[in-house]
């Protein structure tokens, strides 16, 4: 099809899903108006509202953070409380960026927000530098396996765009980087209120030759490229359409599930967990048309050339890749919910699409978030992160969430409520 | 053995993704929920919906049912749309109307002529508790309004339909958790992430078929302020009003009391992408007139049982 119109091709680089850290004083609201803004994701009528909003609480020129407050009740305490989600793009790339609140109190709106993110830009008030909620958003942001950090050193402005300032605190985070065993990060000093660096260059921060910060998303490494090369499919549903007209159809059995890692194609030998049968792809079909090979984040339907008993909850590997049952699990958890974590209660434990009974071997330590020390304990209140022991009904096939966070993540649901109520990392 | 050699620059295009985010959606909403329905309005979302679900379970027929509530107020192209496009796909189609509400007494208009936008809530919770529905399967983006910005995918509805936004469970990884117990549901939204601009490059790209409303066409209209009203006989023009016949279209179709359309020379798909990429005024702001009665007025009405 051709087109008088000049079209935005966004298709090259796909999607970024990348998350903010840092509170209201860090300007992160205003970044995140700023990046918006800047391109043209937001509209006019909604700059008009946000200009009359602006002027009813009496501040001068547009607030871009009020962009960014959503509900109700956290207006009327102008803090943010829950993960927002926003979009924009850039032309050759399509951005979600999920804004989590920075306070301690919300770490499990942080840890939700990173789950799914990419990338993660730390943002630093230039006057502070490096403080103990930065370590504590780096250290969150390496917990959860987010690949790419990119530290933001915000209000250049406000410290006269001192190349010595964002030396010095590139210097702090980096070594204290190196403690946590983080292994990079990049650096970019912005003026979020001004807009130098963020989308447009700016003329106050000269001495910095290095990309801007849509620069750095722009080039940054998307999920698929960062995913682990073993084959994982874990199955979501079985299509057997017995019922159908189409004689030719009473005998298909499509396993359908998304490939979370790795890569198939049609000919490849395959072992269904937990029965550790094996056969051999016989089609890949990609909504519904057939392909001769899949990769991460597809979403597929696998036909085989045995009829094996799989069902919801089973995982798809390769046979030479198989990872061990375990019943128990070591465990980093994050814990959601306002009712404490119980050791003498049964859990569901939610992996890929399995679902388990668990229930608590043993709390090794909990993580003091602000000192990043281990300290005992016996319980788990709400935005704690423990390490812990996991004892669970059946064996499940996780991989270390180190190296494959689709399988080697789990959630914790309380049964009497049907509440999400921990995040687990298996280690 | 075909050895393959994953190759770690593979990229999926932003469609390609969002497409099979959305299917890993659907089947996860097959794979938990025992009794779930679609929300079929013949809406552009909804179209687009629909084709996901086609391409998520395909050979096989769709796994649940297609639902519209129909507040009596829709343009009749859009419903004869919905009509076909639910029987070239052999889908099960119920349809339940607000007019039935009313007859039974559970929505109380007013004033005669009111919106009935709201009150499809009520129509919709009926439906929900006669067919046992777990789960409705429908099209909001979080793009469309800041309230849906902070709505999980899968969203749990108390026995009221309610939506507590302090009460949401987190949702982590793609580790849904569609668990109810009985009496309530869930509002699952697999296009949760779509902008509007995604939206109609899907439908481009999959050359789906759309209600002719959607392109520039000639309409008889009245200025409210900065919006259009289209003159029909639900919505007549009062004394004062002067009627102009511009070309529009509408970018969103709902009640035909509440939805306006915008003035438009866009009669391709081309010509709506381009300006949609260009568009200065939001999706809602430029078309809906429920949205403005307050700050949070979305946020209320989901709170009270609204998709």
């Amino acid at each position: 099809m051709s087109s008088p119109h000049a079209f935005p091709e966004i298709d090259d680089h796909g999607l970024l899903r990348f998350l903010t850290c840092g509170s209201v004083d860090d300007g992160k609201s205003t970044l995140i108006g700023r990046l918006l803004h800047d391109t043209r994701a937001i509209l006019a009528d909604t700059l008009e509202t946000l200009a009359a909003t602006s002027r009813r609480r009496g501040l001068d020129g547009v607030d871009l953070s009020l962009l960014t407050d959503g509900l109700a009740a956290e207006r009327e305490q102008g803090i943010t409380i829950d993960v927002a989600y926003r979009y924009f793009t850039t032309g050759t790339r399509k951005y979600i960026i999920a804004d989590a609140p920075g306070h301690e109190q919300y770490t499990r709106n942080m840890v939700t927000a990173a789950s799914n993110a990419d990338l993660a830009i730390i943002l630093i008030d230039a006057r502070r530098g490096v403080q103990t909620q930065t370590r504590r958003h780096a250290y969150l942001a390496h917990l959860l396996g987010i690949p790419n950090l990119v530290v933001a050193v915000n209000k250049m402005d406000l410290v006269d765009h001192d190349a010595e300032v964002f030396a010095r605190i590139r210097r702090d985070f980096l070594d204290f980087a190196a403690w946590l065993g983080i292994e990079g990060a990049c650096f970019v000093p912005i003026s979020a209120l001004h807009g130098d660096n963020v989308v447009e260059r700016g003329p106050h921060l000269d001495w910095y030759r290095g990309p801007t910060l849509v620069e750095l998303l722009e080039c940054a490494p998307s999920a698929q490229g960062t995913r682990p090369d073993v084959f994982r499919c874990p199955v979501q549903y079985v299509c057997r359409p017995r019922d159908s007209a189409d004689p030719a159809l009473h005998d298909y059995r499509g396993y359908m599930g998304r490939v979370e890692s790795g890569a198939i194609a049609v000919g490849d030998a395959v072992m269904a967990l937990p029965s550790g049968r094996t056969s051999r792809v016989r089609d890949i079909q990609i909504g519904g048309v057939g392909q001769p090979e899949a990769g991460p984040e597809q979403s597929v339907t696998l036909l085989l050339e045995d009829a094996l008993d799989i069902s919801r909850g089973d995982l798809l590997v390769r046979p030479d890749q198989a990872p061990a049952p375990r019943r128990e699990l070591e465990a980093h958890l994050c814990w959601l919910a306002e009712r404490p974590l119980s050791a003498s209660r049964h859990y569901l434990l939610r992996h890929t699409t399995r679902e388990v009974r668990a229930r608590v071997a043993a709390i090794e330590h909990r993580i003091d978030l602000n000192a990043l020390t281990h300290q005992p304990a016996t319980e788990l209140g709400m935005n704690d992160i423990a390490r812990l022991r996991l004892r669970l009904a059946q064996p499940i096939h996780p991989d270390p969430y180190a190296s494959n966070r689709a399988t080697g993540a789990f959630v914790l649901i309380d049964e009497s409520t049907n509440d999400t109520v921990g995040a687990g990392m298996i280690l | 053995m075909t050895t393959l050699t994953p190759s770690r620059t593979r990229t999926l295009s932003h469609l390609d993704w969002l497409e099979a985010d959305a299917i890993h959606i659907l089947r996860e909403v097959v794979g938990q929920c025992a009794n779930p329905v679609l929300l079929f309005s013949g809406g552009k979302d909804s179209i687009c919906l629909l084709r996901l679900a086609e391409k998520a379970f395909r050979p096989a027929p769709l796994p649940f049912p297609l639902l519209h509530i129909d507040t009596g107020h829709n343009y009749p192209e859009v419903l004869a749309f919905r009509d076909e496009r639910a029987a070239e796909l052999g889908a099960r189609l119920i349809v339940r109307s607000v007019e039935d509400s009313i007859a039974r007494g559970s929505v109380v208009l007013r004033d005669p002529g009111e919106s009935r936008n709201r009150h499809q809530s009520v129509t919709l919770l009926e439906t929900i508790e006669a067919f046992g529905f777990d789960a409705c399967i429908g099209g909001a983006r979080r793009d469309e309004e800041k309230a849906r910005a902070k709505e999980r995918i899968m969203s749990l509805r108390d026995a009221f339909g309610q939506w507590d936004p302090k009460q949401q469970r987190p949702e982590l990884w793609s580790l849904y958790n569609a668990r109810t117990h009985p009496g309530e549901n869930i509002r699952a939204f697999p296009i949760s992430d779509w902008t509007e601009l995604d939206v109609w490059q899907y439908i481009r790209r999959e050359r789906l078929a759309l209600p002719s409303i959607y392109f520039a066409h000639y309409r008889p209209v009245v200025r409210v302020g900065s919006r259009l009203r289209p003159v029909t006989p639900l919505t007549p023009a009062r004394e004062e009003e002067r009627i102009e016949t511009l070309r529009v279209r509408f970018r969103t179709v709902g009640d035909i009391t509440c939805t306006a359309p915008v003035a438009s020379e866009a009669d391709t798909l081309e010509a709506i992408i381009a300006e949609t990429a260009a568009a200065t005024q939001s999706e809602r702001g430029a078309t809906r007139f429920d949205d403005h009665t307050s700050e949070s007025s979305m946020e209320e009405r989901k709170k009270a049982g609204y998709f």
